[in-house]
């Protein structure tokens, strides 16, 4: 077998379905009798917010690898760090496969992101030779990993708590942490803003239109 | 897979894939079994058996450590005389002042609050199905706002978190993980368990019956 099967879809047979919980409505139907999510066939609006939510996190994205992460002070001295920066000093000292980690939960992942959602989003807009198939599967794993990249944030939360050994040593979060958190949080929402039927529709025409 | 007359099939008997809109009749498959999307493999519906008390029994668990977590340190940490202890509230609430402070309530948000609302939304609307009991008001609603959470439930990546932390500082100073810490461990072994046991059809199913019931049993 090559290719999915055509199947019929709930807009083909003039239903609306529920994105929440899977239950079809006779076309026209406002809201989800089950859950109470309002219904569209296909979210028009999807793909403005997708791009709403996209620059409002590379815009937090810039500040968040220009400005330090990290304040740590060691009896006199005080260093600060970026991620990227914070992430090298790792390495310098052997430990290659954190640094490694930090890298691509910070940089690898989010800038992937970034890439992954404009192509989809212009991909659903344009057409795409690719397989609907591997979109699907690309837009899976933007949702499934984005979250990952919060783990930069939690450590910084974790080493301020902890490392507070008065003169000795200690660790204080700096402006970074915000905005890399809120770069995390609005590609989240741009990828859940994201209407995953619009891959699957073959007339492309007619995307974004909203027959319910 | 596919009939023709689907289409003219009642709408309380579908189900539609909610990634690709591909528009089935809902069978309920053999325990153990799962409806796999034939377009794109969303898993549809994955009944297990006695699903809802282990779910439950998962969802307490789950309370219990949360918690737990909260009150006992999950790293120590010692340098040249220096002691210090870090419990969960700690690092949550570590970004004091200014528009930092935004940020200590999120994280609190994240790897607390927001587990410990799904535990207990969780038990709040499935209890009572299990035990052969109409669902609770609002349990609909309740359920779709647990759904919603989810993916903003952060225990787990918590958890990698502190690893990381460990090895950032160990040429600083001494680190070691204190009970909270294996508290976390288990939590998310525990949260990964209970999704792969929950089947959302199943639960929507069940309470809109269930709601279903209660309504036609109340005096008009
Ligand atoms: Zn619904
Ligand atoms: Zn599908």
């Amino acid at each position: 077998m090559s290719g999915a099967p055509h199947l019929l879809t709930a807009r083909e047979a003039g239903l609306v379905s529920c994105t929440r919980c899977t239950r079809v409505w006779p076309a026209g139907t406002s809201a989800c009798g089950r859950c109470g999510k309002p219904l569209v066939s296909r979210d028009g609006y999807s793909l403005s917010r997708v791009w709403a939510w996209w620059i409002a996190g590379l815009m937090c994205y810039f500040p968040a690898n220009l400005y330090p992460m990290l304040r740590t002070q060691v009896l006199f001295t005080v260093s600060e760090d970026t991620i990227v920066g914070g992430a090298i000093e790792l390495a310098k000292y052997g430990s290659y496969f954190v640094a490694l980690i930090i890298l691509i939960a910070s940089v690898a992942i989010p800038i992937g992101k970034f890439v992954a959602i404009a192509w989809l989003a212009v991909s659903v807009r344009r057409g795409s030779r690719a397989r609907p198939q591997s979109r699907h599967r690309l837009y899976e794993i933007v949702e499934y990993i984005g979250r990952w990249s919060m783990i930069d944030v939690f450590v910084v939360a974790i080493l301020t708590a902890l490392v507070q050994l008065n003169i000795a040593a200690s660790i204080k979060p700096g402006p970074a942490a915000l905005a890399f958190a809120l770069s995390v949080i609005f590609t989240m929402l741009s990828a859940q803003a994201f209407d995953p039927r619009l891959i699957w529709d073959r007339d492309t025409s007619d995307d974004g239109t909203d027959r319910a | 897979m596919h009939d023709t007359d689907i289409a003219r099939a009642d709408p309380a008997e579908l189900i539609a894939c909610p990634q690709c809109d591909a528009l089935y009749r809902a069978r309920m498959p053999e325990h153990g079994a799962r409806a796999v999307c034939a377009r794109c493999h969303t898993v549809l519906i994955a009944p297990k058996r006695r699903a809802g008390m282990t779910i439950i029994m998962l969802a307490a668990a789950v309370l219990v450590l949360v918690l737990g977590a909260v009150w006992f340190p999950f790293l120590k940490i010692s340098r040249q005389g220096f002691v210090n202890e870090a419990t969960l509230l700690d690092a949550a609430m570590s970004f004091t002042g200014g528009p930092l402070l935004v940020l200590s309530l999120a994280v609190t948000a994240l790897i607390v609050l927001v587990p410990l609302a799904r535990a207990v939304l969780t038990i709040y609307v499935l209890a009572p199905v299990v035990f052969d009991r109409p669902p609770p008001p609002g349990a609909l609603r309740l359920f779709a706002l647990s759904e919603a959470l989810r993916p903003w439930s952060m225990a787990e990546i918590f958890a990698l978190g502190c690893a990381v932390a460990l090895v950032k500082v160990a040429d600083l100073a001494q680190l070691s993980f204190g009970p909270a810490f294996w508290m976390f461990a288990a939590l998310v072994f525990l949260t990964v368990i209970q999704d792969r046991w929950m089947c959302r059809w199943s639960v929507w199913h069940a309470l809109e019956q269930g709601q279903a019931a209660r309504r036609e049993r109340a005096p008009a």
